[in-house]
């Protein structure tokens, strides 16, 4: 191809929207007769419901409607991804109604809903609902929710427990432990985060009375799989009556992942205001108890191996937290994306995982940026540096030991994700390790960091460095995988695409996937451009709206390139591959000495005789003159489902000093060598590494979701929630390794979580490091001044 | 209850009756569908709603539409001079300085605010000035690097200063 553009740092087509303040976000949205919704929220972590009466609200000042839970028929919302594998069929699924009808679980619960004229007058009304609540006892920690005693969320979840999963081979580690030189052992707290997109969730329904059909607008990841889900699992409503779009995100990170009792709630406002359209918009506050939160685990790790620092054997219990009711796939993000992939870039012999799924009085958890791999990892990663420090060897050192080498690929990894799913198997394909711990251990001068450690000294500063060699699965996922009997999840992930060349050759490309920032109407152009060999200005890609469109299950799991990538690479080959047989049949060759160079397509030895895509779309769209058995017109889709995960990895390295006197944490360097792959726009890849560092970061030192004992979320707003600032941060120093994933033709991974999983236990390791002289080896987050000086204070050791 | 309020906006007058607790991001949202400047949380912290009042950046969901009487407002839609986009406008898409894009007409108006001040910031200074918006996708690097960029443009007179866009018309 004459100038590819794949691969090319090219600037986004996007931003000409969002730079002139002219995108289109959901709250941007008005429509004629628009009313608007509030929702009354539970301020009880735990209470009965006795009644709820909205009478008085019905009066307020423009109000339209008022209801209840009792008032809509529609059922509770559905559970997609249970843990199963040896946690078996759950009968024990408990997941919110529309509005909360007998208790509530959680502080924010909705309990009734008010349409009004306006926003204000909305939330007005709200005051006027009378909730006679019958309070009672609460428990926020998973680990206490399971002990006796403990207050009971649902009555068909004893001790809280919504599952007892294993993964792995208990006897095996337990013997690896028992006979291990050393072991050592450490609970650890991946506390709970609230994931804090900028733009909040909402959602507008609109019931058509004249076709008796609902379009619903809403800020979600994955249009297509909501309207399947609000129509055969919450409403009832026919599946084809149903059009779901999602204009603009402004970011989502997991979060908009799910379907949310108010997306079936402004339907049912809509259709009882005979076809006003009905908007809800969450306040930041509310989204606060609203949307999912992330995280919150507490773990146990034991981890064995000989003195030379090879890892025997490593043993994980984990109390996941999943807030008072069910999220759409909460069970699946603890278990398959966690205990699954205990292990790694590390070959660990044994290994055994359990994870109790719990119940609290809190809001749901779910997948948030890396979901489960970031807690994973953080484990393993502060597994090996408690290791190192055990056994005095290097950190770096002790990972190096321990690497899958480049020759040990396909590799089938022993804590079970491909071997207890029915026969299927979904191997580590392929990586290389040591070059980007290399890499990274040059950039940051990593043995040279002794003097600076003494320098710092001398300042009143204690330095340290902390390493973190992570391996990602993204890219999900077969349906074979999730398929297979025992692990649970509830639907396929296949991708599509669809390529239509029209006749005045302008290109347009339909995708399944959906952008919440990432680039994708860029990206995708690039595609377009390397594949048919057209300008990208001639190439639109549309998104995000179930009409007319090809079902897509959305992005999220750093899937859209590799899944999403492949499926649009699928369908610009049909594309090129009629298109070449429709030029043999214009020049009058055969279609085997039809060779395509970009836009052209060229009788071999003779240059002249050519036709561009353009001139062929023109006829063919045209069908004076087809084929035998050629239908016109180009317009091709694919339905594509990837035959494996993709397995990014990387180095990333975290230089940290902490102030004696205060305990303050300053992030000094940050240097991050990530491999994922090719890479389809080399700048859109680093925006993605960034960005996902910064959370990681975030979760290191500042950021955590805090409840009281009587389950009032303490950091209840943006107020009392530490979002990092521009100021907290250094310049962060990227470098790439790349080894192209086999999997896929574009030779990706993923980028999008990479960031995120890579940098928490980054960070952690350093200022563990840095505190090391004062024989702290273990620090729970985030690492706020607070924390840190506790732990200096208390510490015996005197440098 | 209603009250009068008289205001430019991006160089046009405007006059109309609000309750008196609108705020002004609402008013501007709402009342004029000037939907670039954005509502991203409700305690003031981060700064999506950005906008320039009398040639300051102020937050405005911190100010009521009747404290800005007699003012005048510049929000995104207004910053760029007829058809030449602003330094930062053209330097955020140039560096990658935005993502989902919901946090950067409040980065770009705050940015401006300070380049207006001082077209040589340190990165120090910018990541100071930027204090008060956040930003979730970018971690801020590029977004650092973009107001560099469109302060070095300004400063070398290459293009439309900041805040040109700010100019009353009607006043």
């Amino acid at each position: 191809m004459a100038t590819d553009v794949l691969g090319a740092p090219i600037t986004r087509r996007e931003d000409q929207r969002f730079i002139t303040g002219t995108g289109r976000y959901l709250d941007d949205i008005k429509l004629p007769g628009m009313a608007y919704l509030a929702i009354l929220r539970s301020p009880y972590a735990h209470a009965n419901i006795r009644s709820v009466n909205v009478d008085a609200a019905k009066s307020m000042p423009g109000v339209l409607a008022a209801f209840t839970g009792a008032d809509i028929p529609y059922n509770p919302l559905p559970m997609a991804w249970p843990a199963g594998g040896s946690a078996g069929l759950q009968n024990n699924i408990n997941t919110p109604r529309v509005l909360a009808t007998d208790s509530v679980k959680w502080t924010g619960e909705g309990v009734a809903a008010v349409v009004a004229d306006t926003p204000e007058q909305a939330v007005d009304a709200l005051s006027a609902i009378d909730v006679d609540y019958e309070p009672l006892p609460s428990v926020v920690d998973a680990e206490k929710a399971t002990q006796p005693g403990a207050p009971q969320l649902h009555e068909n979840a004893p001790n809280n427990i919504v599952f007892d999963w294993t993964v792995g081979d208990r006897d095996g580690t337990d013997k690896a432990i028992g006979d291990a030189e050393v072991v050592v052992r450490q609970r650890i707290v991946n506390q709970r985060l609230i994931p804090n997109p900028m733009e909040v969730r909402g959602d507008i329904g609109w019931y058509n009375p004249g076709t008796d059909e609902y379009t619903v607008w809403m800020s979600s990841q994955t249009p297509h799989i909501q309207r399947l889900l609000l129509t055969a699992f919450v409403t009832g409503i026919p599946e084809h009556k149903v059009r779901t779009i999602s204009p603009d995100i402004g970011g989502a990170f997991g979060t908009k992942i799910y379907c949310y009792a108010d997306m079936a709630l402004v339907m049912f406002a809509s259709k009882a205001l005979d076809g006003r359209p009905v908007k809800w918009v969450e306040s930041r506050t509310e989204s606060y108890q609203s949307t999912i939160h992330g995280r919150d685990h507490i773990t146990y790790i034991e981890i064995a191996a000989k003195r030379d620092g090879e890892v025997t054997g490593l043993k994980v219990k984990t109390y996941a937290n999943l807030g008072g009711r069910l999220s759409t796939i909460g069970p699946g993000i603890p278990t398959t994306l966690y205990g699954r992939v205990l292990c790694g870039p590390y070959r660990i012999p044994n290994v055994f995982c359990e994870v109790l799924g719990v119940y609290t009085n809190t809001t749901f958890v779910d997948a948030y940026r890396g979901a489960g791999r970031p807690e994973a990892t953080y484990v393993l990663e502060r597994s090996m540096d408690l290791l190192a420090d055990e056994l005095g060897m290097d950190p770096a050192a002790i990972r190096r030991k321990n690497f899958l080498p480049p020759d040990a690929f396909p590799y089938t990894n022993p804590s079970g994700l491909f071997t207890a799913s029915g026969g299927a198997t979904v191997e580590i394909d392929s990586g290389n390790y040591e070059p980007a711990l290399n890499k990274a251990l040059t950039m940051a001068g990593y043995y040279e960091l002794d003097k600076a450690k003494a320098e710092a000294r001398k300042r009143g500063r204690y330095l340290g460095v902390g390493l973190s060699t992570y391996l990602e699965i993204c890219g999900v996922a077969p349906s074979k995988w999730i398929g297979a009997v025992g692990d649970g999840w509830g639907a396929a992930m296949w991708e599509s695409a669809n390529v239509k060349v029209h006749l005045t050759g302008k290109v347009i490309l339909t995708i399944g996937t959906q952008p919440q920032g990432q680039g994708h109407e860029t990206t995708y152009a690039q595609i377009v451009g390397h594949e048919l060999g057209v300008p990208m200005d001639d190439v639109i890609v549309q998104h995000s709206d179930t009409q007319g469109t090809p079902f897509g299950y959305g992005s999220y799991g750093s899937r859209t390139a590799a899944v999403g990538g492949t499926a649009a690479v699928k369908a610009l080959g049909k594309v090129r591959e009629k298109a070449r047989r429709y030029a043999a049949h214009m020049l009058e060759a055969s279609v085997d000495d039809i060779e395509v160079d970009g836009a052209e397509y060229r009788v071999k030895g003779s240059p002249d005789k050519k036709k561009t895509i353009q001139e062929i779309a023109f006829a063919l769209d045209l069908g004076f003159s087809l084929p035998e058995g050629m239908e016109p017109y180009l317009d091709e889709t694919v339905y594509y489902d990837t035959p494996n995960c993709t397995w990014p990895f990387g180095t990333h390295i975290a230089i940290v000093e902490v102030d004696e006197e205060t305990g303050a944490v300053d992030l000094v360097r940050y240097v991050a060598v990530d491999d994922c792959g090719n890479r389809i726009n080399p700048m859109i890849v680093d925006g993605q590494i960034h960005g996902g560092i910064v959370q990681g970061v975030g979760q290191a030192l500042w950021e955590g979701a805090v409840y009281g004992g009587d389950g009032q979320l303490l950091s209840g707003s943006m107020l009392d929630y530490a979002v990092p600032r521009a100021s907290w941060l250094p310049t962060l120093e990227l470098d790439s390794t790349v080894t192209p994933s086999p999997v896929n033709p574009l030779g990706v991974k993923g980028i999008g979580e990479a960031g995120t999983i890579a940098s928490t236990p980054a960070v952690v390791n350093a200022v563990v490091d840095a505190l090391s002289p004062l024989g702290i080896r273990h620090l729970d987050m985030p690492l706020t001044p607070q924390t840190v000086w506790r732990a200096m204070r208390a510490s015996e050791v005197k440098p | 209850m209603v009250s009068h309020i008289s205001l430019v906006v991006n160089g046009e007058r405007r006059e109309a009756d609000v309750e008196p607790r609108r705020l002004l991001v609402q008013f501007l949202r709402e009342d004029l569908n000037l939907t670039g400047t954005h509502v991203g949380c409700d305690t003031s912290q981060c700064g999506a709603c950005t906008v320039h009042v009398d040639g300051l950046a102020v937050k405005s969901c911190a100010m009521l539409a009747v404290q800005a009487d007699g003012s005048s407002v510049t929000t995104i839609e207004g910053l760029a001079d007829d058809d030449a986009l602003h330094p930062l406008q053209e330097s955020f898409r140039k560096h990658h300085g935005l993502q989902c894009g919901f946090c950067t007409p409040g980065m770009i108006m705050a940015a401006a605010d300070l380049i207006e001040r001082d077209t040589d910031p340190s990165e120090d200074a910018i990541r100071h000035a930027l204090e008060g918006n956040y930003c979730r996708c970018t971690g801020y690097q590029n977004i650092v690097a973009a107001v560099r960029d469109a302060a070095a443009t300004v400063r070398t007179g290459s293009a439309v200063p900041a805040g040109a866009g700010a100019t009353p018309a009607g006043s």
